[in-house]
């Protein structure tokens, strides 16, 4: 028998009593069979384990095949992790196709030059208020002085020219002044000065951007109470076509221009304007678009830069809006406009005699 | 963030004891009790459903043979263990991938089985040259070979399946087989 067999035979209790006796003798007198017993043992007992390893992996594969996997993973994994394992898979998905889109999108804003006409929008449309100086240190050292004079107190009226202008008209008798908000936006304070030349310190007591429209209240002591005001305001809508005027401050003297309603609309569709075919500057802003019978119909508040006979006019009724939504504890007492017309027979002329002196220009400082 | 994994679980001694005496059904009880822990521990740590899978098998492959050797004392749970283990080998496959190194959430308390996965990785090695001498050996020797020394079949069996006319020639074919076969295994 071959040795390797009879240590097999051995091994695998396969020998007879005799047999195996016989065999432990000579392996007890030759090491080196002995040493090829231990070995060939060893070996089969390592396929032997490899086999079970097998054996337990193909079991353990069965039963793994056999589980819900995904069942488990939401009982195990709570569904903010499962966001984040998603995001982890598909962030560079995500994130490419959102830089593509992000592309396409400003190519497209930059092919159809939509950026250039955003800007073009906002550069030709002009706010008439009248800029006397752009530097702003002149600007804070006169807020300074002005501080300074009015703790002194020693004089009334402004000592150095104000910084933006505009025009304002009466309310009503009793001081409030109606202008543009862009008139007195960031005022340090602000004056009226009537056609006399007459100056009084007034307040902003109500603001209304989105119509660009402010009131100030004049507070200064001295200033008197009107009579009666000789315009009215129209509530309804103006026709297309009308005749207007108006009378402002874009100097330092009061000046009369005239056009017509030329839109019924805005800039850029604006509704809550008309456009007016009338030579209006800065300084103009604030005043009052009178018609031919002496109704207030608008207040002027801008122009469109290179477009001729393209100023505007924010509508009377938006006027009386922003007044109704006043609130009441920022006046003294309801205001109450006046409703009597009393322009309406007379002439051009006769009518700014009777309106001037109600027409103020607003300093701001 | 941690969610208790609740679960039945077959009681430890139970284990051991269907360990020793080849239950199939204690592996089933050891695989639906523990690897949902496992499975939270991997995906929690950027692994995927297979991590899971090849780490939770690898785990139970050490206790078997731990408790199969004998040296298998139970002092501390056996969930423990098999979480620790998990652990170990998840961290050592994460270094590997070089993605997150040293840090890892943990949902259990933690054991050291530094020992364990020596052993564990050692026999591994092993299985691997076994699994290519195998592989080498070809066919009818491989067959030969796993049917009579790990499917413990009769030589009249196999000589009956591979068609051999008397055991004496099954039995001199597996020798021969099993001669190339040590050669191969040796020499890798």
């Amino acid at each position: 028998m071959d040795i390797t067999e009879q240590i097999e035979a051995y091994l695998m209790n396969e020998m007879s009593d005799e047999e195996s006796a016989a065999f432990e003798q000579s392996r007890a007198i030759d090491p080196s069979l002995d040493r090829k017993v231990v070995l060939h043992e060893q070996f089969m007992k390592q396929i032997k384990e490899y086999g079970e390893h097998r054996k337990l992996i193909s079991d353990m594969n069965a039963i793994h095949a056999r589980l819900d996997i995904s069942a488990i993973r939401e009982e195990v994994i709570p569904t903010s992790v499962k966001m984040k394992v998603l995001w982890k898979k598909y962030h560079s998905n995500v994130a490419v196709a959102a830089s593509i889109a992000i592309l396409a999108v400003l190519t497209t804003l930059l092919s159809t030059g939509s950026f250039n006409q955003a800007t073009s929008i906002r550069s030709d449309y002009n706010a008439l208020r009248r800029e006397w100086s752009r530097d702003i240190n002149t600007k804070v050292k006169r807020s300074q002085n002005e501080i300074l004079q009015n703790i002194n107190a020693s004089s009334k009226s402004p000592s150095t020219p104000s910084l933006f202008s505009g025009t304002g008209f009466a309310l009503n008798t009793d001081g409030y002044v109606i202008t543009n908000y862009h008139v007195v936006k960031g005022a340090d304070s602000v004056y009226i000065q009537d056609n006399d030349g007459i100056s009084y310190k007034a307040t902003t007591v109500y603001i209304h951007p989105s119509y660009d429209i402010a009131v100030l209240k004049v507070i200064d002591p001295s200033f008197k109470t009107l009579r009666s005001l000789p315009y009215s305001f129209k509530k309804s809508g103006s026709d297309l076509g009308v005749d207007v005027y108006t009378l402002g401050y874009p100097k330092d003297d009061l000046t009369y221009t005239r056009g017509y309603l030329s839109s019924m609309s805005g800039y850029a569709g604006d509704t809550i304007a008309y456009q007016v075919d009338i030579s209006v500057n800065g300084g103009n802003s604030g005043g009052p678009l009178l018609d031919s019978k002496g109704n207030v119909v608008g207040i002027v508040n801008a122009k469109q830069d290179k477009t001729d006979g393209a100023s505007f006019a924010i509508k009377s009724a938006y006027l009386l809006e922003a007044i109704q939504a006043m609130p009441k504890d920022s006046l003294g007492r309801k205001v109450i406009l006046n409703t009597k017309n009393t322009l309406s027979s007379l002439s051009r002329g006769d009518q700014i005699k009777r309106i001037e002196n109600y027409i103020y220009m607003v300093k701001v400082y | 963030m941690s969610r208790e994994v609740k679960r039945f679980e077959p009681s430890d001694n139970e284990v051991i004891l269907g360990i020793l005496n080849d239950s199939k059904g204690v592996l089933d009880k050891l695989y639906e009790a523990y690897f949902p822990m496992i499975l939270q521990l991997v995906v929690m740590n950027n692994g995927n459903d297979d991590d899971a899978k090849d780490i939770f098998q690898e785990s139970v492959i050490v206790l078997y043979n731990k408790v199969k050797k004998g040296d298998f004392v139970l002092n501390s749970k056996l969930k423990t263990f098999i979480y620790s283990v998990c652990r170990r080998l998840w961290l050592k496959r994460l270094s590997q991938k070089s993605r997150v190194t040293g840090n890892i959430v943990d949902f259990e308390e933690v054991l050291s089985v530094e020992d364990d996965i020596e052993q564990h990785e050692e026999r591994d090695k092993q299985f691997d040259l076994m699994e290519l001498a195998l592989g080498r050996l070809g066919e009818p020797c491989k067959t030969i070979i796993e049917d009579f020394y790990m499917n413990s079949k009769s030589m009249q069996d196999i000589c009956e399946k591979f068609g051999y006319t008397n055991a004496d020639n099954a039995k001199n074919q597996k020798y021969k087989c099993l001669q190339r076969l040590k050669k191969l295994f040796f020499q890798a």
